[in-house]
């Protein structure tokens, strides 16, 4: 039985992080993914994730939406922890039933969109809302067309995503996850699949958000421009860590560590 | 006698026969698919027990000749005091039979619809069940119609079978014809030709129907 005293059944007080990594541990097998990562996020903030491939960028989203499990720590959301339920005065791991209540805070959207191909834009962003939320269909269907709107997607919303391009069902999947009106988004390499003309759109999508909307947002991607002209912080991963992180223009202006200086080089480089 | 002959004399007979073909069928195959779903499922279960239980099943029907699974369903079971009449009986085995290679259709299926979209799914916090019925299934469904389409075919030629626990089917039929008459080239040849126009006219164009209208739905023709 691992030692849970350490990690409190709740957070409170006024400033309390609306995402809260404690101590987070992932590996598979001898490989360490992540390595007692300690990350809070602030309600409202943007925080963007860089690093290099397989420095566990994705992996902090994947957990954070609990498609993956984590060894050891505990990841609170909204002050409560996501990963673990009290019991008898102890945080235990959480049970399914635990993760379905807990999992409403936060929405993600793919780097492969994964929309359901068997329905219209509008049925993919009515689906959460009527199967999980239990909204009516008009309730459901008001929802959907509004979001599909303030992506720019109202005109097609009746078609299947095998009919639109990758950025059109880019911008569905963000509304199919804003219909569920999470406390948390997560953007997993939104762009990185899109061909260069279209990734515009999405970003301007994203920026949309960030500007007009008090949600919390994590986004992992490979737009250094637009990770800086959006965030609020950067963390640069490195080999499981968070190696450095900061203010967009701190980060990018004058990097103070050296494997963030190398990185970022060798990014401006490629372009 | 020619074979036109011969059909005019003997079609009530045939036609009543191709009634209990056709009706077997359709028992066969609704049983047949919902126990390929049941014991697809089951076979990709985490809990051990379950699976376990799905593959005992498969080999079973699989691993044994299907006439041989009817007569134990048709003399044997009596004998541990269940009895089932023959035309349940020739039905059961039927689709017991069918189920099990159709189980892996359904298996595979499910295998093949991509991880996102699981992951598409409980990121909208659908329940298992959810995720499975919702998102997962309709798309196992159309990459397995065309297997399945030989599989119906397979199981329409298999029903033949059931004439060996004498249900009046058109196998039954045209047997007892040849035993009065002993027309075998016309009998045999009437029931060989009405095979072919079931599987070809009456379950091959329903398939491709099926997979047509199931690409409709995914937005694809």
């Amino acid at each position: 039985m691992l030692d849970m005293s350490g990690f409190p059944l709740e957070l409170s007080g006024e400033n309390t992080p609306m995402v809260s990594f404690r101590k987070v541990r992932k590996s598979y097998g001898t490989l360490t993914v992540l390595d007692d990562l300690d990350l809070d996020i602030n309600a409202g903030e943007m925080v963007s994730i860089i690093g290099p491939s397989g420095s566990g960028k994705t992996t902090v989203l994947r957990m954070l939406m609990t498609l993956e499990q984590i060894n050891s720590g505990v990841i609170y959301v909204d002050g409560k922890p996501l990963t673990h339920m009290p019991k008898g005065g102890q945080l235990v791991p959480a049970n399914e039933r635990h993760l379905h209540s807990r999992r409403s805070d936060i929405g993600m959207c793919f780097q492969h969109f994964n929309l359901f191909p068997h329905m219209t834009a509008l049925e993919n962003c009515m689906e959460g809302p009527v199967q999980v939320l239990g909204l009516s269909k008009a309730e459901a269907r008001d929802r959907s067309e509004e979001l599909l709107e303030l992506v720019g997607m109202i005109a097609k919303k009746d078609q299947h995503p095998s009919r639109l391009s990758g950025g059109q069902q880019q911008r569905v999947a963000i509304a199919r996850a804003l219909a569920m009106r999470p406390k948390v988004m997560l953007f997993d390499e939104v762009t990185s699949a899109l061909d260069p003309e279209v990734i515009g759109e999405v970003t301007n999508v994203i920026r949309g958000l960030v500007s007009e909307h008090n949600l919390t947002m994590l986004m992992v991607t490979h737009q250094m421009g637009f990770a800086r002209d959006i965030s609020d912080r950067i963390c640069f991963f490195y080999g499981g860590k968070i190696e450095e992180q900061g203010h967009p223009s701190e980060l990018f202006g004058n990097p103070q560590r050296e494997r963030t200086q190398q990185f970022l080089s060798a990014v401006r480089e490629a372009v | 006698m020619n074979i036109f002959d011969f059909v005019a004399q003997y079609w009530p007979r045939l036609l009543a026969g191709t009634g209990m073909t056709v009706a077997q069928f359709f028992l066969a195959t609704l049983l047949g698919v919902t126990v390929a779903l049941v014991m697809g499922l089951m076979k990709l279960s985490p809990n051990r027990l379950v699976r376990a239980t799905a593959v005992t099943y498969i080999e079973i029907f699989r691993g044994t000749s299907l006439l041989v699974q009817l007569y134990w369903i048709f003399f044997v079971l009596p004998l541990f005091g269940v009895s089932i009449d023959k035309f349940t009986a020739g039905y059961v085995a039927v689709g017991m039979n069918i189920g099990a290679y159709g189980a892996e259709l359904v298996r595979g299926g499910i295998l093949s619809v991509p991880k996102g979209q699981w992951e598409a799914a409980l990121a909208i916090n659908m329940s298992p069940a959810q995720r499975m019925r919702r998102v997962i299934l309709p798309q196992a469904l159309v990459n397995m119609l065309p297997p399945w389409g030989n599989l119906m075919i397979e199981l329409l030629k298999g029903t033949a079978l059931v004439s060996l626990i004498s249900v009046a089917d058109l196998m039954f039929e045209t047997k007892q014809i040849n035993g009065s008459t002993f027309l075998s080239a016309q009998a045999f040849g009437a029931a060989l030709v009405t095979y072919y126009i079931l599987a070809r006219f009456m379950v091959t164009p329903f398939m491709r129907w099926l997979e047509a209208y199931m690409a409709r739905k995914m937005g694809r023709a």
